[in-house]
């Protein structure tokens, strides 16, 4: 299929971006990795007049560690947030369900930065950057300002970046010791998430129960959301499978689900229930 | 030393895993295929589709696309109808059958999502593909067809309103008495199965390219085709371009699996865009729009009735198909169920045999040909009854099979369906396959998963599956009412430098004919594998032909080639004798050399030979100077490729995937050419047919969309999702054809399904799951489950309430 007629633009930095991204006004579009913006042009369902491609953009890719907190460049791949060593010490759970998404093709140009700001509620990250507590970047006319994941994340591939403005930096607090498990459910290996649970346990002093815990929910409702009962029950919950299965029961609870080729949403309840109870097992023994 | 993988002699190519010649060429990208062509001034084409599955078209409107820059002409149905014939079907049925008219574009009415209304030219892809946008089409809603029982009724909307049904035909196949045979049993298992609809996905979507030459009326057409032979034909008769004036070439092709066995509308509209512009003309397909205009495969429900003695033989069985045509007859739409009909008694003895299958219009894709055509759906229908029966009976499911299945003393045998298969040995394959598989073993974890009431239960399934494949002898085709024969040629021309040329009407798009026919050519000429070369696929260099589809190539065309290589031989024979002063009957024939015989000094290579006859200085008396030699076979027999599969799966019952655990085929195809490519057909094959079981289902919504429409939502199963498959063979040759060999294209594919679901459904049984829709999805599998498990403990329930307290 071929997209319809498009300008492109190939801004050098980050400022040049943000003015050429407010003078063409609210019919450009950012273009990273083109792993979700290519397939939604070739089949005509949007029709951007101009492309605004960070390519050439430097300043937005890399990581680094900033104190406490872990730096995303917005612009580094899947592939390279797979294989980071900064990442992989400091924020496993995000290189554990980056090197989840698609295949090697699709990993090494989709982007970090890509898949949050498109929020798809059934893409991996969304919901690990929301069990992460992570901090948005973002650059506009006038200037940086941050918003929490919690914040970040609107509606059904909506977020709160204006059409002029740039994500530049994913900030991760670092969970250093915590046990973490993604576990994603999907009917071939190279589909997107039927639904995926995201957990993050912080263990308890005496090693056995669980002091906290975060959970993302992958594609169980209009954008990533969290599971905010089951973890609530789980904090200061011993960490057997009893007390973990109780929890779990409660995973559902006020998510909307779609229903669509790979599930109603009654199924999907349901294997968010038997998926968080086996991401916090896991979360809790690697703990 | 002897070959490992065969066990034999060196110097003898049939038999030899050799890499394919083929590949070095495919896999550095020095390839042609369709739409890596060009043409000086090439237009190219772009086509607008119907997005409501059923309406009357009120109007078209191309103005607006004519006046956009670089287009060059914008055609409706109405603007191309004149001179442009309906598009043909080959197989009508019964005399009765209903056939409707099929133009390439659609005129009056739309008949599924995705029929053509209007075409494009312009001078580039991109402005062809946006000038779609301007085209205005007003269209009336009709009712979508899309139940095949509902479709049936009286009152049902029409797919085809002239025709006053949705009734294509009904096609019987009686043999003994089944009324009888069904009173006389014990046990009657009564089951539905359905074949969802599948989408073939050839790796490379199609492509045509047309092009005239206006000043002699001449033009070759270029399609991603399967039968460039049987498209010449046909597009001679559909567009009336004389037949000597058309060349069909189908460049490299990137896999087709039935899809590009057809003569699409396309063909026609690109010969008419060129016949009318006077310039060559290309189209293209995304992925997404071969989804909707390719013809899908499978689309039936099967009503399969089982009647056995208590000791478990089988008696009788009868087969009532609903065959979803979709929204119009291509080449073979009808014929495909038909090409099941005769297996589905598969590798059975019984008495009684009553089939009866009913074609339905509906308002989607048509169906025509998917690689198996009918046997897979035969042999899912028998394969996953026989189980059923066995758990009726409480007998092992293989012991039902052995106490049933055709002895290797009783061949040839003629089966209930009246095919007489000529070889086989179902107990060899099967020893071998439970060997490799540890049966005995599984089972007992199974029982052991039971007990412990373990979420992930373990289930083995079991396909003995045979198939009628090499399509087909002419007189069968014949009396099948089928329009042309099932012969094959092939040609082969010895070169004055000894080298060699063959030429065959098969038409390979991956199969790897060029290397298999350079083995079997280099051995009945004594030549070097190096110094043949096969040509194919283009009507001017190969000019008769019946293709390739129904694992016929080998065992017709590969035998042709054959008997065309001994023809040569027997011509040199004659020239060797006259070089060498002595009698025929003296000569002897081996390594590429005639000697007389007793004295090896009198020698005459075959090569030396080509060239005597080519400088042609002396030769016999009357002989004309070449040694070709061409050969047109007409099979007698089809071919029963037969084998074991043996599939363990695991079901995690509290989300309902399947995981397949481990998998072994065991497959006796006769004679092996190339153990290779046998295994890489197998390989395919089988992912396939796991496709069917497990991951892909084209999805249509109540208003007839096709909602699976793109490689995000019909799951392709990939390396990841598939089991290392454990291979092996036996060897019973057939006596059908002088090499010993037998057809395994489709082998794999027919054999796998019912091998995947028997699995699942061994592994639920005791859970009290009585079936399971596929593709087995997660979904379906999970309250499959759930529904089980409620109705058992609501028995236990009233048991309790019931029984003494
Ligand atoms: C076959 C296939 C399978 C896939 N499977 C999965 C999967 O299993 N799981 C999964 O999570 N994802 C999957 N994806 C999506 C993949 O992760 C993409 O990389 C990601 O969704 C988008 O990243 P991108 O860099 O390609 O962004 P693009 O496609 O270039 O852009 C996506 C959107 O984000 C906007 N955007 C991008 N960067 C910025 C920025 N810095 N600032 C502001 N706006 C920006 C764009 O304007 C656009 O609207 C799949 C993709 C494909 C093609």
């Amino acid at each position: 299929m071929i997209p319809a007629t498009f300008d492109y633009a190939r801004p050098q930095s980050t400022d040049e971006a943000v003015r050429v991204l407010a003078e063409a006004g609210p019919e450009a579009k950012v273009l990273a990795g083109g792993q979700s913006l290519l397939p939604i042009l070739r089949l005509r369902l949007s029709f951007p007049e101009l492309l605004v491609d960070l390519g050439a953009v430097d300043a937005l890719r890399g990581i680094r560690q900033d104190g406490a907190q872990l730096v995303i460049g917005a612009m580094t791949t899947h592939h390279e947030v797979v294989h980071d060593p900064l990442v992989r010490a400091h924020a496993g759970l995000l290189a554990r369900a980056a090197a989840t998404v698609a295949d090697p093709a699709v990993r090494h140009r989709g982007t970090l930065g890509g898949s949050l700001a498109h929020a798809d509620p059934a893409g991996d990250l969304p919901a690990v950057c929301l069990a992460l507590d992570a901090t948005m970047v973002v650059l506009g006319p006038q200037g940086f300002r941050t918003v929490p994941a919690a914040e970040f994340f609107v509606d059904y591939l909506q977020t709160a970046l204006r059409p002029d403005e740039l994500l530049t930096e994913i900030r991760i607090p670092a969970m250093d010791g915590w046990g973490f498990h993604y576990e994603k459910f999907q009917r071939v290996a190279q589909a997107w998430a039927v639904v995926g649970v995201a957990a993050a346990v912080r263990p308890a002093q005496d090693g056995r129960g669980i002091a906290e815990a975060r959970i993302g929910l992958v594609n169980m409702g209009a954008r990533p959301m969290r599971a905010h009962l089951t973890e609530t029950a789980l904090t200061g919950a011993d960490g057997s499978e009893e007390a973990i299965g109780r929890a779990a029961t409660l995973a559902a609870e006020g998510t909307h689900p779609p229903t669509d080729l790979s599930g109603s949403a009654e199924y999907r309840e349901h294997l968010a229930r038997v998926l968080t109870q086996r991401a916090v097992l896991a979360a809790a023994g690697t703990a | 030393m002897t070959d490992q993988l065969t066990g034999q002699a060196p110097g003898r190519e049939v038999g030899r895993a050799r890499t394919r010649k083929e590949d070095a060429r495919l896999v550095t990208g020095q390839t042609t295929w369709t739409d890596n062509l060009t043409a000086p001034g090439l237009l190219h084409v772009a086509i607008l589709r119907s997005p409501l599955a059923h309406a009357r078209i009120e109007r078209v409107d191309v103005r607006s696309a004519l006046e956009r820059e670089g287009v060059v002409g914008a055609f409706s149905g109405a603007d191309l109808a004149e001179g442009l014939g309906s598009l043909p079907c080959a197989w009508q049925v019964t005399e009765d059958m209903v056939l409707p008219e099929h133009p390439a574009l659609a005129v009056d009415e739309v008949r599924h999502v995705g029929d053509p209304v209007a075409v494009v030219v312009a001078r580039d892809r991109y402005t062809a593909a946006d000038a779609l946008e301007d085209v205005l089409v007003d269209y009336e809603p009709l009712p979508p067809v899309l139940d095949l029982e509902a479709a049936l009724a009286d009152d049902a909307p029409l797919v085809h309103a002239d025709k006053g049904t949705n009734r294509c035909y009904t096609w019987p196949l009686v043999s003994g008495d089944y009324a009888a045979a069904r009173a006389a049993a014990d046990v009657v298992v009564r089951r539905r199965h359905h074949q969802q609809r599948l989408i073939p996905n050839a790796m490379e979507p199609r492509a045509s390219m047309a092009v005239p030459v206006p000043a002699t009326g001449e033009y070759t057409l270029y399609s991603s085709t399967q039968i460039p032979h049987i498209v010449r034909v046909m597009m001679a008769l559909t567009t009336g371009i004389p037949e000597q004036k058309l060349r069909v070439v189908a460049p490299d092709v990137g896999g087709g699996f039935g899809s590009k066995l057809q003569v699409y509308g396309e063909d026609a509209i690109a010969l008419t865009l060129a016949r009318r512009l006077g310039q060559p003309v290309k189209w293209t397909e995304s992925r997404s729009e071969s989804y909707q205009a390719q013809h899908h495969g499978r689309g039936q429900i099967q009503d399969v009735e089982l009647a056995a003695t208590r000791d478990g033989r089988l008696l009788g069985m009868k087969v009532d198909l609903l065959a979803d045509m979709g929204a119009y007859l291509m080449i073979i739409t009808p014929g495909t169920p038909l090409l099941g009909a005769f297996m589905y008694p598969g590798i059975y003895k019984m008495d009684a045999y009553d089939f009866h299958c009913t074609g339905v219009f509906t308002t989607r894709t048509p169906t025509d040909a998917y690689r198996g055509a009918g046997r897979p759906e035969a042999t899912f229908a028998i394969e996953r009854t026989m189980d059923e029966l066995a758990a009726e009976l409480g007998l092992d499911p293989l012991e039902l099979r052995r106490r049933n299945w055709i002895r290797h003393e009783e061949f040839p045998f003629t089966t209930v369906a009246g095919l007489t298969y000529d070889s086989g040995d179902y107990a060899a394959a099967t020893d071998r396959a439970l060997a490799l598989f540890g049966y005995d073993d599984l089972r007992a974890e199974q029982r052991a998963r039971h007990e412990n009431l373990d979420p992930v239960r373990l289930g083995i399934g079991i396909s003995t599956y045979t198939e009628m494949c090499g399509l087909a002898p002419s007189r069968i085709l014949g009396s099948l009412r089928y329009a042309a024969g099932g012969w094959e040629a092939a040609m082969i021309r010895m070169l004055p430098t000894g080298k060699v040329e063959v030429i065959t009407g098969t038409s390979p798009h991956g199969q790897g004919h060029v290397t298999a026919w350079s083995q079997i050519t280099a051995d009945a000429l004594g030549v070097p594998f190096e110094d043949v070369e096969v040509m194919h696929g283009d009507t001017r260099v190969a000019p008769q032909g019946m293709d390739t589809y129904g694992s016929r190539s080998l065992v017709i065309g590969g035998i042709a080639v054959h008997e065309a290589a001994l023809k040569v031989v027997a011509k040199a024979r004659k020239v060797a004798a006259h070089l060498l002063e002595a009698s025929e009957d003296d000569l002897e024939f081996a390594d590429g050399a005639f000697s007389v015989r007793g004295s090896p000094e009198a020698r005459k290579t075959i090569q030396e030979v080509a060239f005597a006859v080519f400088a042609a200085h002396d030769l016999p008396e009357g002989m004309e100077p070449t040694l070709n030699a061409e050969h047109l076979l007409d099979p007698d027999n089809f071919s029963y490729p037969h084998g074991t599969h043996l599939c363990a799966v695991e079901v995690d019952t509290e989300t309902g995937k399947v995981a397949i655990r481990s998998y072994v085929c065991v497959d006796d195809v006769g004679r092996v050419v190339n153990p290779m490519i046998v295994e890489g057909q197998v390989h395919g094959g089988v992912a396939q047919g796991i496709a069917q079981a497990l991951y892909e289902e084209a999805v249509y919504d109540d208003a007839g969309n096709l909602v699976s429409g793109t490689m995000a939502d019909y799951l392709v199963p990939a390396a990841p999702d598939l089991p290392d498959l454990v291979t092996d063979r036996t060897e019973t040759p057939a006596t059908s054809n002088p090499l010993g060999v037998k057809g395994v294209g489709e082998a794999g594919t027919i054999a796998s399904t019912p091998a995947v679901v028997n699995a699942v459904m061994d592994a639920l049984r005791p859970l009290g799951v009585r079936d399971i829709r596929m593709p087995c999805t997660p979904e379906r599998v999970w309250r499959a489950v759930k529904e089980a498990t409620a109705a058992a403990s609501a028995a236990a329930d009233a048991a309790g309430k019931e029984g003494p307290s």
